[in-house]
């Protein structure tokens, strides 16, 4: 095994402030950035905060931003950097610290109580349901979403602008609106809920300027941007400039989002 | 009196995956005031890892399918030592459970015709796995995580409170089940973040805490699996059961060395995956063991027939149940017929085009793309055995997940024993915990009713609680407590050398001198531990987490290798080098740990040291016989070779 001893700043303090620490430590044959913080704590730092749970990437606990850039210290090889190069691991910027590499992503919990639930329809019981493959194939790449949270941590509209939280859910929880209104047989409309008007209205969906930066750092490949929000607003704007519904709403025969 | 903060609910959920969640949502629904305590986020559980399916009898894919087939396999699976009548609830309950998933939410593959698609896998006789690509187990924690928000919205627009009548705890770690008489009171843990102890009272508890994996070193287990619920039990009073039945997964990655140990899916094999040996062998074919012979395949010609047409032909032996899949790897390995790093080749590229893999499997693909730089659409993944499951565990009531022993105690999902009996069938986990979890969260909520109506709920005796916040603070002055016996240990080397242990001497393959050994090793690591320390404060600190969670793993390992030197026989996922083959007298055997020395063993009592007097005490007790119109669904000519004398003749009569 080609050992060799890396250099690395990993960020450490608290809510009341701190800064980078400098580490010198053993670097084995393919390992990945976590078994490095884990070498750590073992040696060096044994009350270094870090989540992980899975180290398969499959979990998402392990979010961080490795020389800035929002990735999963699970996912990322040490063989991606030279041996020369000092990585740095800093916590996710856009959630509060709570300390050393561990944030506060509350703000994703309290997005996700806010999207309505699936509407199951009422006409169908357990085992009577058929959905054809191509139809489920949609919102089933939204689904493989491991909410690691880094397209949330990712997009500006988060990141830099605070006072935008509680009008903005985030890529993340935008997507959940758009799996549920692909979802083939989701019965919101049944009981008045427009999905993608309620995308727009409600959870911010005007002040996603469609820049992809939550696409590029999915570590599952969801094409956030293209497959989920672009269409969202497409369908948000249909709807609310859609001539008949329009008309609907004149002639006053009630649109199903009046209560 | 402590100052800690208290809430008061009715039922508390320890363990928030599938089981977890299952049973809360359950509780919940039945008007139980419920909360859901879990060591990481909501929604980070082991179950995310699930990759290949729930195994549930719909018959969806091959009509032949029902419960009566189900029950059949996993008692083969098990080699009869399933407590039958949870095998019987599990057969019969799966299908509806994995329903009500697609009410929820879920989006499971499909077939042909709209219904939910099945896939095969080993010891099934039928395609019978529901499942979303390879990502099963993310799916289901998903929609049962989204369940949940959806009757905390429900709550929110009748109370104002989103958390008024279901709550999750994230990131905090639960010590101790608190008790009045045995009666269960409530909880002690500790919030991860901030390092404070809270106590929330209620008369039922539902452990769900999965299982144990940490305690050895090559494991497909996440760092949660450090065997709490089993010790909290254990603990409180209540009896394990089979410990020694510890599932090895056959294919686990072996390269790189930092991810040694990760999953590789089952569905590999039941897609179409081969095994093959360094000599380019499909070496399955010569390790059919005699119980399984007429039900498998005997040439490669056949076997391959079989994914075309099955109703005549034979499975390929590489679908198996994992015991014996991992033994045969083992021995591979052994004999010197392994791969470059110390596995086996488990090919799927000859077998499929590059679009079916990475549609099918593609959390595999990006796994080794990844993690391992291979690109499983034109080269073997490179395999072997992980410690994966622990089939042993509480022992509980099989219709009501009630704990043996204390009143108010239920447990689900890995944590609890009996269902699997000695090695459970790939996809009989999701479906269990399902079925159990609804089960223990509805027995759960009738209990704490019951007790409200009585007024008699058991209070919260605060000498227990001083006593607990006291054991949890200990590693903050281990030095202070014996300053002449040097500097304290450090709990990742403490580890560590668990982990070692385990691994090389209560492994896949055991002997009994070597047991011995690894109890003389556990009894020092048990007096080490007393003295393991910590750096810093109570804030989100690793290194205190996992000196309480030592505790846990050492009682536990010690129950494992304790009954495993007691069962001289080799079944299911326990193998003995020293007693090679299944022995029918075994089979009417359960061995349950309790705790001998509830006291802990302080520094200086030789029980602390001496392993022959650990603190775990071992007892034998007989099995209930299997229901007679239960034991008809089977040949005679194969009870023959599982049942012992005694219950062949009282078949007879």
């Amino acid at each position: 095994m080609s050992g060799y001893e890396a250099r690395f700043k990993v960020w450490r303090g608290d809510v009341e402030g701190g800064g980078l620490e400098d580490f010198t430590v053993e670097v084995n044959d393919g390992e990945v950035v976590l078994d490095i913080i884990h070498r750590l704590q073992a040696t060096q730092a044994p009350d270094l905060a870090v989540r992980w749970n899975c180290k398969a990437g499959k979990c998402g606990s392990c979010s961080a931003e490795i020389n800035g850039r929002p990735r999963l210290l699970c996912m990322t090889r040490m063989s991606v950097f030279s041996r020369e190069e000092t990585i740095t691991v800093t916590p996710l910027r856009a959630f509060p610290v709570i300390r050393d590499l561990v944030t506060d992503v509350g703000f994703n919990y309290t997005k996700a109580r806010e999207v309505p639930a699936f509407v199951p329809p009422a006409d169908l019981g357990p085992g009577e349901y058929r959905m054809m493959q191509e139809d489920v194939d949609r919102s089933q790449e939204f689904r493989k979403c491991i909410e690691c949270f880094l397209c949330q941590d990712t997009c500006h509209v988060v990141r830099d602008h605070e006072e935008n939280k509680p009008a903005f859910a985030g890529p993340r929880f935008l997507m959940r609106v758009a799996e549920l209104d692909m979802h083939p047989l989701d019965a919101a409309g049944d009981t008045g809920l427009d999905r993608s008007r309620t995308a727009q209205d409600e959870h911010g969906l005007g002040f996603c300027n469609i820049t992809k930066c939550c696409t590029e750092v999915c570590p599952e490949g969801i094409r956030i941007t293209d497959n989920a929000l672009i269409p969202l607003k497409e369908r948000a704007v249909d709807r609310k400039y859609d001539p008949l519904v329009w008309l609907g709403a004149k002639i006053g025969r009630r649109s199903r989002d009046t209560p | 009196m402590s100052v800690v903060d208290r809430q008061e609910w009715d039922v508390v959920v320890v363990g928030a995956g599938g089981a977890g969640l299952r049973a809360a949502v359950e509780a919940r629904e039945r008007g139980a005031r419920t909360a859901v305590i879990c060591k990481s986020l909501f929604g980070k559980a082991h179950t995310v890892m699930a990759e290949g399916g729930i195994a549930a009898s719909m018959g969806n894919v091959n009509s032949g399918d029902n419960w009566q087939v189900h029950f059949r396999d996993t008692m083969r699976g098990g080699k009869f030592l399933n407590q039958w009548r949870m095998a019987e609830l599990h057969a019969q309950e799966a299908p509806q459970r994995v329903w009500e998933l697609e009410t929820w939410g879920a989006l499971f593959d499909r077939t042909k015709d709209g219904r939910i698609s099945q896939r095969n896998f080993g010891g099934h006789e039928y395609p019978r796995l529901a499942h979303v690509g390879d990502r099963t187990g993310l799916e289901l924690i998903r929609t049962l995580q989204q369940k949940i928000v959806s009757l905390q919205q429900e709550d929110f627009r009748e109370t104002g409170d989103h958390e008024s009548r279901l709550k999750v705890f994230q990131e905090c770690t639960v010590t101790r089940v608190l008790q009045e008489d045995r009666k269960v009171s409530g909880v002690f843990g500790y919030e991860r973040e901030s390092g404070r102890f809270f106590v929330l009272q209620a008369p039922s508890v539902v452990i769900a805490t999965g299982g144990i994996g940490k305690s050895f070193k090559v494991t497909s287990n996440s760092w949660e699996y450090t065997g709490d619920g089993h010790a909290l039990a254990l603990l409180a009073g209540a009896p394990l059961l089979n410990m020694e039945f510890v599932q090895f997964h056959p294919t686990g990655m072996v390269w790189p060395p930092s991810v040694k140990g990760i999953l590789v899916t089952e569905s590999v094999r039941g897609d179409g995956g081969v095994l093959r040996n360094s000599e380019g062998r499909r070496f399955m074919f010569d390790y059919v063991p005699d119980v399984f012979k007429e039900k498998y395949a005997e040439s490669e010609a056949e076997g391959d027939r079989w994914y075309d047409d099955p109703d005549h032909n034979r499975r390929p032996p590489e679908l198996l149940p994992r015991d014996e899949v991992a033994r045969a790897i083992n021995a591979e390995v052994k004999e010197g017929r392994g791969s470059p790093h110390g596995g086996v080749f488990l090919d799927v590229s000859t077998r499929m085009p590059a679009e079916v893999i990475r549609r099918r499997l593609p959390s595999m693909y990006h796994q080794f793309k990844e993690l391992a730089d291979v690109d499983i659409t034109a080269e073997a993944m490179e395999v072997g055995p992980t410690c994966h499951y622990v089939m042993g565990g509480i022992a509980v009531d099989s219709d009501t997940a009630a704990a043996r022993g204390v009143p108010g105690l239920f447990a689900a999902g890995e944590v609890a024993g009996g269902m699997h009996g000695s090695n459970r069938l790939g996809g009989n986990s999701l479906s269990d915990l399902l079925v159990f979890g609804r089960r223990a969260g509805r027995y759960a909520a009738e209990y704490a009713a019951g007790r409200t109506a009585e007024g008699t709920r058991a209070r919260v005796d605060d000498a227990q609680v001083d006593a607990a916040a006291a054991e949890a603070l200990r590693p903050f002055s281990a030095e202070a407590q014996e300053p002449d016996a040097g500097p304290p240990e450090n709990p990742y080397t403490l580890h560590q050398e668990l982990q070692q242990t385990m691994n090389d001497l209560v492994g896949i393959i055991r002997r009994e001198a070597e047991m011995k050994q690894a109890l003389e090793k556990l009894a020092e690591l048990r007096v080490r531990a007393r003295r393991a320390g910590v750096e810093g404060h109570r804030q989100f600190n690793p290194g205190w987490h996992l000196a309480l969670d030592l505790r846990n793993m050492l009682l536990v390992s010690e129950c494992v290798a304790r009954a495993a030197l007691e069962r001289t026989e080799s079944r299911g996922g326990h193998t003995r080098e020293d007693h090679p083959s299944m022995d029918r007298r075994w089979r009417p055997a359960n061995l349950l740990c309790s705790l001998a020395d509830p006291a802990g063993g302080a520094a200086g009592d030789p029980a602390a040291t001496d392993p022959e007097r650990g603190r775990i005490a071992l007892e034998r007790q007989t099995t209930e016989p299997i229901r007679p119109d239960l034991l008809a669904l089977f040949d005679k000519e194969e009870l023959v070779k599982y049942l012992a004398d005694e219950e062949l003749e009282g078949r007879s009569e």
